[in-house]
């Protein structure tokens, strides 16, 4: 299953739908630092809002990924977490440790434009 | 041995008349118990024909047994939470509903029934010794008129018995469970309400939440707060949750790891959270289990804990001036 990466001016937005396989996720992994590589993207956004469940190789990916990012000088920030995943996550200790979240894909950006101070022209 | 009974609506000298029928009675039982296998061996009818036989009868008597039996509940002073009418509104569905459970057998309905029931007179005031005692009367009142019916009839009135008694004991049984059942429904229930009403989570700000958490935690309640307080910081978008424990006096190991899970979970959600009135004994007992205190964000009082979210959340609180 595709996962759509969206540009959106300096970041990228790869949205999650429900269920991704391990082969699904390994394929994300390269695209979306190819895409970063491709247009110089200074952050992405990983909106996960879709995803009711989370194992441990969803989450390990997740960090790899903001991690590969990092390499590339770019911030990732994953959204959308849901309550239930959330506390399912803790309980089975993973943290998503050094990697930026956010409550939705509207805060997400709110954190990005603030920390990177880019204001709109009108 | 031959004895009367009359009808007890007298309920003047019906008192007197009862003790000299109850000690009648044993006599009556003792000999029915010690004469052995004739009555086995002349065993014509089959049980469910003297089930419907007796059904019949007391479908019959119906209005005569059911006032007998209001009578005696009122007499042994049950159900006094109830008014006059309200009995005798309920004795008549009982009644119905008992007939009908010793006729079908079909007890799954009856359990039905009686947790119904229980659940219209629980809130009444309604105890359990009062539902089983009045199911214990109807069958004794019952018992008594086919002792009536069947006084000629020594041996044919053994094999009614034999037919009654095992439904009768059932139907006690099934009523006192259903009733202890949904008293139990209730508890829980009523439990289930007190946890809620004890975790609110509470917004002061906007994007910052408040969650003062007072008394005892356990582990089940830690829970519930960390569900109640991940769905708040989703429905108010909050940026900033103080959780206060000055009301928490004490905390175990599984308590504090499950309020470090806390912490982390809300942070998953994009919120930051400050934990606030830590008693001695609590920062001792995070500092056992090794808390990395790293993640936690902790201040000392409540007040501090928003004064430091307004900080995070850009806020900054002035006095108001008059102008000169």
């Amino acid at each position: 299953m595709e996962v759509p990466i969206l540009k959106q001016g300096a970041f990228l937005i790869a949205t999650f739908q429900a269920a991704l396989s391990d082969a699904d996720l390994n394929q994300l992994r390269m695209g979306l630092v190819q895409q970063v590589v491709k247009f110089r993207s200074r952050a992405v956004i990983v909106d996960v809002t879709a995803m009711d469940v989370m194992d441990s190789f969803a989450s390990r990916t997740l960090r790899e990924i903001a991690h590969m990012i990092r390499l590339r000088g770019a911030e990732t920030v994953i959204v959308g977490i849901q309550p239930e995943v959330a506390f399912a996550m803790v309980q089975l200790g993973l943290t998503l440790e050094g990697v930026a979240t956010a409550l939705d894909l509207e805060e997400g950006l709110a954190y990005l434009n603030e920390k990177f101070k880019i204001t709109n022209r009108r | 041995m031959v004895f009367t009974f009359k009808s007890l609506s007298d309920s003047n000298r019906g008192l007197a008349r009862r003790r000299t029928i109850c000690a009648q009675e044993k006599n009556f039982m003792a000999k029915r118990d010690s004469t052995p296998t004739d009555i086995e061996l002349k065993r014509t009818e089959e049980p469910s024909e003297l089930l419907r036989e007796l059904v019949a009868h007391l479908r019959q008597n119906r209005t005569q047994l059911r006032e007998e039996w209001v009578v005696r509940i009122s007499e042994t002073r049950l159900l006094t939470a109830m008014t006059k009418e309200e009995i005798f509104a309920e004795a008549t569905s009982v009644y119905d509903s008992y007939v009908e459970a010793l006729e079908t057998e079909a007890f799954e309905a009856l359990q039905a029934y009686a947790r119904n029931l229980s659940e219209r007179i629980i809130p009444r005031g309604v105890e359990t010794h009062e539902v089983v005692g009045i199911v214990l009367l109807l069958r004794d009142v019952l018992a008594r008129s086919l002792f009536a019916k069947y006084q000629t009839d020594f041996k044919k009135l053994n094999r009614i018995l034999d037919a009654y008694e095992p439904a009768a004991n059932r139907i006690a049984n099934t009523v006192a469970v259903g009733f202890v059942q949904e008293r139990e429904r209730v508890i829980r229930q009523q439990q289930e309400a007190i946890r809620e009403l004890s975790t609110p989570v509470l917004q002061v700000r906007e994007r910052l939440l408040i969650l003062p958490i007072i008394g005892v935690i356990d582990p089940q309640r830690a829970r519930q707060l960390t569900e109640q307080l991940l769905r708040g910081i989703r429905t108010n978008r909050a940026k900033v949750v103080v959780i206060d424990i000055t009301g928490v006096a004490a905390m175990d190991v599984t308590v504090a790891n499950h309020l470090v899970q806390t912490v982390e979970a809300s942070r998953l959600l994009g919120a930051t959270v400050i934990v606030t009135g830590l008693s001695p004994e609590i920062a001792q007992t995070l500092v056992t289990i090794g808390v990395d205190l790293g993640k936690m964000n902790t201040v000392g009082d409540l007040q501090g804990g928003i004064e430091q979210a307004e900080r995070l959340l850009g806020y900054k609180v002035a006095s108001i001036t008059e102008p000169n």
